[in-house]
């Protein structure tokens, strides 16, 4: 599904090289985790695969299910399946909810050659979709993502995860700033939406998320590159030990 | 009061020249004479004049109105035009009678003023002239004393109760080199309640005054959409009293137009009184448009408040000069100001002048004025989730906007607004 190789990415205003050398591949179907000190570049991966300005990529390349990302403008990189729940997700006053999603939806239904939901069809969608996730109509009204607590703002993330099904979803720390339930409302909201057709990279600091998301692969970036790749049992060795023993092994 | 200079004597002495006092009965023609005294001792606006340093007053000025080309409007109908209205039609000024409601069987007391201006003695003597001389402290508005003592027609509108269906005002402008002078009056008795709307170009320069007295208790809505020929200059000046407890609420949409300066003066006159008074503004390329408001607030627990929001791209000008002044005897005077503008290129200027002048101790008030691109974070934001980047912005710009659009009470015509504002956006995409 995607498929990253030798990505070298450095800030555009700054002569500062942030990914050293990614190399990545998350097949269809299966679920991999990326854990990481602070500042090791997971966002950074997750907007520069999403197509957010201020990046500047050095050198390799990044497909998804074959098709070139790195050219494409973040719509279209949408438009082909591709999804990042951010990690601060973003305040949008004067947008209502509402209108957002379906703005979204439809423009996605278009991208693709599907016909635009009728204001009826979406709300029913919507509002099922919601309820899955406890989001009540009162946040559908609001502006976007405005006066809602930590939590509310990563379980938008889900819902828009939900109504657009894509087919690769990148979650950026979705599990911070979460009490237990919350966590278990999301994890949920992404268990629901595991299938063959799509794939799933979770970037997290936590051991705790990957108990309710069980990963197929966990890798562990440091200083722009992955360091290390392994089954489950690597995130359990992390909530343990940290990251010094890992990080001096591969020195 | 000073001398003019001999320039300034020069300039009004063109100005006036080429007009003509219309014909009147004994109330008006006092009421012009006295303008034409006025504006002698205050002469036309100049660009070091406090209030015009940011918008030149050189073509309002001029003898001659500017030529503007008049639009094509290709399929789009103007605003309002599904409404059930009484509808008043001016074309360069003039008024239209074939096209307009019939006004002596509309339920409301709507007169022209061309004909009460021939009466010797008509009630609104008390307000014609009246509240625009006390607009005129602290700052002297001669343009429109020019259109007090000039003003060819207008409407004169007295409402008692509720009036339920709006009364709307349509402007068309037809002619390439017309200059047109109307001056409306409307008064609201206490506790009556109306709507008026305001729409279409009215001329290739158009000096219009409302004149508004709201009684005790009174209800009064205005909603406007100046727009959208690119060429005509607009000066439009709203003098409003407010009795106790009343409601004044107002609200512009512009596009286009080379040259618009909108003035108001709002005075609240009676405690526990409202004034709301919105603009949103839209310019591309030669656009000049300036809101300058002043309100007094000279009575207890009244609210105040401005919001202006500007969209500004390839070269446009927005201005704004907004003033609260709080008397001594306004305690608990509550008043907002905001005015804002979104540069959607790096050739879009936005000139502000907030002003607070309390008196009073026990106030709230409080003003903001910013000046900005479009956010790239929430760009990208919406980006992300699919939405293509002609759409977000257009997104984008609707949010920067809403505030504005909410001070409409009526969601029927704020929605209408809110789609003008949409397709003007949807044609400057091609540009
Ligand atoms: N726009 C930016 N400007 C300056 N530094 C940046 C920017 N984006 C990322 N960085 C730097 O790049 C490094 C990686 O950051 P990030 O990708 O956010 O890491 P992580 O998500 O793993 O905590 C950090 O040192 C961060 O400060
Ligand atoms: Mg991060």
């Amino acid at each position: 599904m995607l498929e990253i190789k030798n990505l070298h990415v450095k800030l555009e205003e700054e002569d500062k090289q942030i990914l050293k050398g990614v190399n990545l591949e998350v097949p269809a179907g299966k679920v991999h985790a990326i854990m990481g000190p602070n500042g090791s570049g997971k966002s950074t991966l997750s907007y520069v695969l999403s197509g957010r300005d201020g990046y500047e990529v050095t050198e390799g390349t990044a497909t998804l299910e074959g098709e070139d990302l790195l050219d494409l403008d973040p719509e279209e990189r949408a438009a082909l399946g591709l999804f990042l729940a951010f990690q601060y997700p973003v305040e949008i006053p004067g947008v209502g909810n509402m209108t957002f999603l379906r703005t979204a939806v439809n423009a996605q239904r278009k991208a693709r050659g599907q016909e635009e939901m009728s204001a009826a069809e979406f709300l029913k969608f919507v509002r099922a979709k919601a309820k899955e996730l406890k989001i009540d109509a009162d946040m559908l009204k609001r502006p976007v993502n405005v006066g809602f607590s930590g939590g509310e703002k990563k379980r938008n993330e889900i819902l828009q995860m939900a109504m657009l099904e894509p087919k690769m979803c990148i979650l950026d720390e979705t599990d911070s700033g979460l009490d237990v339930d919350a966590m278990k409302l999301v994890a949920d909201g992404v268990n629901a939406l595991r299938d063959e057709g799509r794939a799933f990279l979770v970037i997290t600091h936590y051991q705790r998320l990957l108990d309710h998301i069980v990963p197929d692969v966990v890798h562990i970036m440091s200083d722009g590159k992955i360091i290390k790749s392994g089954g489950p049992d690597l995130a359990l060795e992390v909530e343990k030990n940290g990251y010094a023993d890992i990080l001096a092994e591969t020195a | 009061m000073a001398a003019l200079t001999q320039k300034k004597q020069d300039a009004l002495s063109a100005r006036l020249g080429g007009m003509t006092m219309p014909e009147g009965g004994a109330w008006i023609t006092e009421a012009r004479n006295d303008a034409v005294a006025r504006l002698e001792a205050m002469g036309l606006p100049g660009p070091r004049d406090e209030y015009w340093r940011f918008t030149k007053p050189d073509t309002l000025n001029a003898a001659q109105a500017p030529e503007a080309a008049v639009l094509d409007h290709g399929s789009e109908t103007p605003v309002f035009s599904a409404v059930d209205r009484i509808k008043i039609v001016f074309v360069d000024g003039v008024f239209q009678p074939d096209e307009s409601s019939d006004l002596s069987n509309s339920g409301v007391e709507i007169e022209r003023l061309a004909d009460v201006a021939r009466a010797d003695i008509h009630w609104a003597k008390d307000i014609y002239g009246k509240i625009e001389t006390l607009g005129q402290t602290p700052v002297e508005r001669p343009h429109a004393v020019l259109n007090t003592a000039y003003a060819t027609d207008g409407v004169v509108i007295r409402v008692a109760g509720k009036v339920e269906k709006p009364i709307s005002l349509y402007y068309r402008h037809e002619s390439a080199t017309s200059d047109a002078y109307l001056h409306h009056v409307v008064k609201l008795e206490e506790g009556a309640e109306m709507t008026l709307l305001e729409n279409g170009p009215a001329a290739a320069r158009f000096n219009k005054v409302m004149e508004v007295d709201v009684g005790d208790k009174a209800r009064f809505h205005h909603i406007r959409a100046q727009g959208r020929d690119h060429e005509r200059r607009a000066y439009t000046a709203m003098f409003v009293r407010q009795g106790a407890e009343s409601l004044f609420k107002s609200f512009t949409l512009t596009a286009n137009g080379r040259l618009t300066r909108n003035e108001a003066y709002i005075e609240l006159a009676g405690p526990d009184a409202s004034a709301h008074i919105a603009g949103a503004a839209l310019g591309h390329g030669d656009f000049h448009h300036d809101d300058t408001v002043f309100i007094k607030h000279d009575a207890e627990n009244c609210e105040s408040r401005q919001v202006f929001k500007k969209v500004l791209r390839k070269g446009a000008v927005g201005t704004f000069q907004g003033k609260i002044l709080v008397e001594r005897r306004a305690q608990k005077t509550d008043g907002y100001q905001k005015s804002q503008s979104l540069l959607l290129d790096d050739d879009a200027v936005f000139l502000a002048k907030p002003e607070l002048e309390i008196y009073a101790d026990d106030v709230a008030c409080s003003h903001g004025s910013t000046s900005g691109a479009i956010d790239e974070d929430m760009l990208f934001y919406l980006r992300a989730r699919g939405v293509d980047k002609d759409t977000a912005m257009d997104l984008l710009v609707l949010a920067f906007v809403a505030e504005a659009i909410m001070e409409i009470e009526d969601e029927g015509y704020a929605e209408e607004i809110s789609e003008r504002l949409e397709s003007w956006l949807l044609r400057r995409r091609q540009d």
